[in-house]
């Protein structure tokens, strides 16, 4: 069963080195669809096993666990990378527009699909610190990407972003160390069993401390978050769309998974201060984005805004709250990634992504007008769209519990959403374009038009899908928070009988 | 914008056509049920939606929801009708037909669903659909304001209204709105009765416009007046009401209840019946009217006696029918003479015969006049007013102003354009409405003259299932009947048509008065720009205060960050152990801490760069002399290398940048270096205070040789046991050399694109 799990990383890796080869024609941006697409047929399969056979694990170089490195996939690793895939194929046909003849000379699909691989390492590791060696390909290849094309601005973000995640990097690392010196193991199941027999709890927490802020900036949780409204609105559309799909989700996988695998000793400490800091990420990413008048910079508050309801779901740890954190995973990554290669369109459409200096869009371009409307009224959470559910979960969960001042935040910070969301359809769709441009769709060449959209129309139906049918999400959803607030599947299937 | 297709001859295709036969469709599906729910039936229908969080798709079809049903469906098709003419030829109307029937379904879910969910998506499914539809002429930002207007606060109260769903589902023990009628009892008796109540309310409010929140209604008549008849008559407005009516079973019969809904009822029917007699736009003084319709609605649903009950079921479909038709008929008005202006519009009773007939009926239903269903209407009300518990006097005196007041209104809206002559010249020469725009007005008009001569078929059809499914089988609706005998409301009937001449003959002047009166008061629209303002700098505010686009200060936030949660956790938790085994360090281990701190020092203090590098490369070194004394100079050499490899290549880097500026001293950024610095040292003491498990490195030790054929067990861990985070490793060294190349040669040939 082993080749089921490291597939998602041979696949990218092997297509970036192909792309590499070939970035100086037109079939390294094919190959680079031809991976994706691969990819995911190999995630669909991770996933049809997952949810057959549970957890399932497999060990590197045949070194039992837990001494090798495992790779291991329960349904929320299985749905990550299935989500990851989507993503993949949806930005790189959306690439083969978007990215220029320089940029993939550059070696942009070589970078993106290194991305990829590192994503898909980070959500099928069972081993602490191979998570960290798939956090650093993640961070350097997404500073190669975020810089590409060497414009001062993407310097300037660049720097910011690297800077502030190096300090996550560090505090893993030594976090990693001090667990290690106090369990003896790096693997993440054995972890699970090992800080039981920890005696200093106190200390625990204290280590725990640690990788919460190093997730935490990972995740870009408050207030640790100024790296993303830093960088995300300044590198090609394509990059911040993936960027903003998968790379804080992944600190926000990293925090669920350690925060209820590992460290869910002293939830009293850890799960009431995420819960505040889940709040605080909340409102103030959804202050931010009210201050912003450029649409990616709206968009990439809302990113912070938007890990904060996530980040609830964890911190109520209650099934219904984990199920809530995971779908609002799957859902925010279809949808934020989507409402990015959306705003590339609305930008070569109108020639800006500055609020005051575009509109026209809904008159002379009805069809992005309605692929728009989708993403940015389910991310706003309307029914019947997927962000509907995602936050009547997550809002039930705390009342449920008598969450009432996080429930009524959670719902503020809805509508202080649509609020940001109708800014951007009120200026760049409904109000004229200051110059009197008509920016219809056929200014676009077909070939590139429909690369552009058909990402675009893929991800606004899976929305509309998930809105209309929630069960079957919901339902995978409740078993992987099931598996979460359980582990002894999953330590059983990467131990096995080891001691 | 609104009227941009005057010509009726361009026609709109299928896209005109399609959603009228479909209204109509649904409309006689609905008619088609309408004996077997007056025999008492209630037809049910449930499909599994999203079992895992106990949601189903399911219908009932009672008596209220089949008034709603008939009222959303009929004046639907009627206004979809209208709208083909009026808006023909209309570069967007596939657009706008799309949205209003998408609206007319959602209006038709939400009456229609049984799940309180359910409801709720047809809930802010109207909000949207209404969003589109206020802001159709979409280039004018009057529309677009209100738009968000209306989005906004129907939005904040869909809101709070789903944070009270969700608990009166946990209340109930279910969503299922038929098994939440059935327990009433408990859920009034229960804990959260009252946020329950009040976060419903918000919704129902909201949505209906009740004072305080009624601001949005008028500017939404911003939309084109067809959207404007139906939003007002049949649908968005009345969600709240038909909310209200719908958990009435389960909600009502408290003080909380009685008194909330009385005050914001009466006060907002006064309130909107004095504005609409300040307006000289015909549109807004009736979208005030509405105001006042929804007052009176709610202040009867307040109530759980037969009569008021009775009152609010006649008049709920009396104010439906003049509604829309008097909207029609201003649609009519201002596109044939392209003005709404009261103070303008006059002698229209020629040019358009049948408009100004249909006016007539419809107003002398709104205005109460006998035979007309709108009389019996108001003698209910009068009825259920003097009916009620407690104020019977406030309460009619409430009513009697506001249907005095409407007399007046009617009069100004649909008898003066018509039959006094015009002040001046008229934009255009009038000349009467093609049929389909006739036919909204004319068949609602003689709706509520047939009604009003034959009571007994409305009361049999629709008002007593209705208030038989308020108040249970037992009880019994109160008669419709234009005669009742001489009685109290039969008095106040009179007084209210003696007042309300009255005022209509001194409309003038009273509302140059009010004008004057409502300039000098702040008004809550006026509220809206403060608040929208506020938020604005609020967030601008924050914005500022967090992402300055500074790095240091990130920095410093993040460094604060660890140390509160590192220093915190260890105050918190009491994690302080004594550094054990001092007196055993040597002199040796002694002085290369020394020179360590020493570099680090040297690499803080200096206002040189390369002098910072060589402090820091002391640090390295000094490290990697604490791997040889601690007996692994295999690690000491790798460090030895990478140091001074980092030393060189920073220097080289260093010639190259520009000379440091004066270096100003930072005690907060010292305090927090060093805080973040013995925090970590802290946890690092504690964590070595207990022995190491040391099953893994045995288990390398024991099969390095034997299995992995390899002597040096860091090798083997690096190419065979964790072979896996060495490839990770090379990707990042090829990837940074990957970067690196992209950088330095898209920078070299930047300017091209």
């Amino acid at each position: 069963m082993s080749w089921i799990l490291s597939l998602p990383l041979i696949i990218p890796f092997a297509t970036a080195i192909a792309a590499f080869a070939l970035r100086d024609r037109a079939a390294g941006r094919w190959i680079s669809v031809a991976g994706s697409a691969m990819l995911l047929g190999t995630a669909a399969l991770l996933m049809a096993r997952a949810m057959r056979h549970g957890v399932i694990a497999a060990q590197m170089g045949g070194w039992p666990a837990p001494f090798g490195i495992t790779l291991v996939a329960d349904l929320l690793s299985a749905a990550m990378v299935g989500i990851t895939a989507i993503i993949a194929l949806a930005v790189s046909i959306y690439a083969l527009a978007d990215i220029g003849g320089r940029l993939e000379r550059l070696g942009y699909h070589a970078l993106f699909n290194l991305l990829i691989g590192g994503v898909n390492g980070a959500f099928l590791t069972g081993d602490l610190f191979n998570l960290y060696v798939w956090f650093e390909v993640m961070l350097i290849a997404s500073f190669g990407l975020l810089i590409l094309g060497g414009r001062k601005e993407q310097i300037d973000g660049g720097v910011k972003y690297v800077t502030l995640n190096l300090i996550s990097t560090v505090l893993f690392l030594s976090g990693i160390g001090l667990l290690y010196g106090m369990t003896g193991t790096l693997n993440m199941a054995d972890l699970s069993r090992a800080v039981e027999t920890v005696e200093n709890h106190g200390l625990l927490s204290v280590v725990a401390m640690m990788f919460m802020v190093a997730f935490g900036v990972k995740a870009a949780l408050f207030p640790l978050f100024f790296w993303l409204p830093a960088a995300y609105h300044t590198p090609a559309f394509s990059v911040s769309a993936v960027f903003a799909g998968l790379l804080t989700k992944v600190g926000v996988y990293a925090l669920i998974r350690m925060f209820t695998l590992v460290f869910d000793h002293d939830t009293g400490l850890t799960h009431t201060i995420l819960l505040w800091v889940a709040g605080l990420t909340m409102i103030t990413g959804v202050l931010g984005a009210a201050a912003q008048s450029d649409i990616r910079k709206i968009l990439s508050f809302h990113i912070v805004s938007q890990i904060g309801y996530m980040v609830l779901g964890l911190a109520l740890l209650s099934p219904l709250a984990l199920a809530g954190a995971v779908f609002y995973l799957i859902h925010h990554i279809a949808v934020k990634a989507n409402l990015f290669l959306i705003a590339g369109v609305a930008q070569r459409l109108t020639g800006h992504t500055e609020l005051a200096r575009i509109g026209g869009l809904y008159k002379s371009a009805p069809l992005l007008a309605v692929l728009f409307l989708i993403p940015a009224f389910s991310l706003a959470g309307f029914p019947p769209l997927s962000g509907f559910w995602a936050k009547y979960i997550l809002v039930k969960a705390a009342l449920d519990i008598e969450g009432w001042l996080i429930a009524g935040l959670a719902l503020l910070v809805g509508l202080l959403t649509i609020y940001s969301m109708t800014k951007i359809w009120a200026q760049a769709f409904w109000a004229p374009h200051p110059e009197g441009i008509a920016p219809a769709l056929s200014r676009i060449a077909p070939g590139a038009r429909a690369a552009l959209l058909l990402p675009v129309a893929g991800l606004a139906g899976l929305t509309v899908l998930i809105g209309l049918m929630p069960q079957p999400l919901l339902a995978l959803a409740e078993a992987a928070a099931a598996q979460l607030l359980d582990p002894t599947p999953y330590v059983a299937a990467v131990l096995g009988g080891a001691p | 914008m609104g009227q941009a297709g005057r010509t009726t001859r361009a026609g709109n295709g299928i896209a005109g056509r399609l959603p009228v036969a479909l209204a109509g469709a649904l409309f006689a599906v609905f008619a088609a049920l309408i004996p077997q729910i007056a025999e008492g039936h209630i037809l049910m229908l449930a499909l599994d939606w999203v079992p895992a969080l106990g949601i189903s798709l399911s219908l009932r079809i009672d008596g209220l929801s089949l008034t709603f049903a008939l009222l959303i469906s009929g004046i639907g098709t009627l206004v979809l009708l209208y709208s083909n003419s009026y808006l023909a030829g209309h570069p967007h109307y596939p657009r706008f037909a799309l949205f209003l029937t998408a609206f007319l379904l959602s209006m038709l879910g939400l009456v229609l669903a049984d799940d309180l969910i359910v409801l709720f998506v047809f809930w802010e499914l109207t909000t949207v659909t209404s969003y589109l539809l206020i802001g159709f002429s979409h280039e004018n930002a009057t529309s677009r304001r209100a738009a968000l207007q209306a989005l906004f606060v129907t939005g904040a109260g869909g809101l709070a209204f789903l944070a009270g769903l969700i608990l009166l589902g946990a209340a109930a023990g279910t969503f299922e709105i038929s098994a939440i009628l059935a327990r009433g009892e408990a859920i009034r008796g229960h804990a959260l009765y009252l946020p329950i109540l009040g976060l419903i309310l918000a919704g129902a409010f909201t949505k209906s416009a009740q004072v305080p929140f009624h601001f949005w209604l008028p500017n939404a008549m911003a939309a084109p007046t067809p959207v404007s008849a139906f939003l007002h008559s049949a649908t968005m407005v009345k969600a709240g009401i038909y909310l209200l009516a719908r958990l009435h079973p389960a909600l009502s019969g408290t003080g909380t209840w009685l008194w909330a809904l009385t005050i914001a009822g009466a006060a907002t029917a006064v309130f909107a019946s004095v504005m609409a007699l300040r307006q000289t736009d015909l549109k807004l003084a009736l979208a005030y009217t509405t105001l006042m319709a929804l007052g009176t609605l709610t202040l009867f649903l307040g109530q759980s006696s037969a009569y008021a009950l009775t009152a609010f079921v006649t008049f709920l479909i009396v104010h439906s029918l003049y509604k829309a038709a008097l909207f029609l008929v201003v649609g009519c008005v201002d596109h044939a003479t392209g003005t709404r202006e009261a103070e303008v519009l006059g002698g229209l009773g020629r040019a358009m015969p049948v408009t100004a007939l249909a006016a007539a009926v419809a107003a002398m239903s709104m205005a109460g006049f006998p035979p007309f269903l709108g009389f019996i209407g108001k003698e209910l009300k009068y009825a259920g007013a003097l009916a009620v518990a407690s104020e019977p006097a406030l309460v009619a005196g409430a009513v009697l102003l506001a249907n005095a007041l409407m007399l007046a209104v009617a009069g100004v809206v649909a008898f003066r354009p018509f039959w006094r002559p015009a002040a001046g010249a008229l934009p255009r020469t009038p000349h009467e409405a093609p049929w389909p725009m006739l036919a909204g007005p004319v068949v609602l008009a003689a709706l509520g003259a047939v009604f009003g001569l034959a009571p007994g078929l409305l009361q049999g059809a629709l008002v007593d299932p209705v208030v038989e499914g308020f108040l249970g089988t037992e009880a019994e609706a109160k008669q419709l009947a234009l005669w009742a005998g001489v009685n109290l409301p039969l008095i106040l009937s009179l007084a209210t048509f003696v007042l309300g001449l009255a005022l209509y003959a001194a409309h003038r002047p009273l509302r140059a008065a009010l004008i004057r009166l409502d300039a000098a008061t702040p008004g809550m629209d006026a509220g809206w720009d403060g608040f929208i303002d506020a938020l604005r700098a609020l967030a601008a505010w924050q914005t500022g205060l967090l992402q300055s686009g500074v790095l240091r200060r990130y920095l410093f936030i993040t460094f604060a960050t660890v140390l509160l949660g590192l220093g915190g956790t260890i105050v918190a938790r009491g994690v302080w152990a004594a550094p054990e085994g001092l007196a055993g360090v040597s002199w040796k281990q002694a002085a290369l801490v020394a020179l360590i701190l020493a570099g680090a020092a040297l690499a803080v203090i200096t206002r040189s760069r390369i002098a910072a590098v060589a402090g820091l490369g002391v640090t390295g070194i000094g490290v990697a002399l604490v791997f040889i004394v601690f007996g692994a100079p295999d690690v000491a050499i790798t460090q030895l290398l990478v140091e001074t490899l980092v030393v060189v290549l920073v220097a080289v880097a260093m010639l190259r940048l520009p000379r440091l500026g004066p270096r100003r001293r930072r005690p907060a950024d010292a305090a927090l270096a060093i805080g973040v610095g013995a925090a970590v040292s802290a946890t690092l003491l504690a964590v070595l205070l207990a022995p190491l498990d040391r099953r893994v490195t045995a288990f390398f030790e024991a099969t390095s040789w034997p299995e992995a054929h390899g002597r040096n067990i860091v090798n083997v861990i690096l190419v065979d046991f964790r072979a896996l985070d060495t490839f990770g490793e090379i990707a990042v060294v090829l990837i940074a050399a990957l970067s690196a190349y992209a950088l330095l040669r898209g920078t070299a040939g930047r300017g091209e694109k």
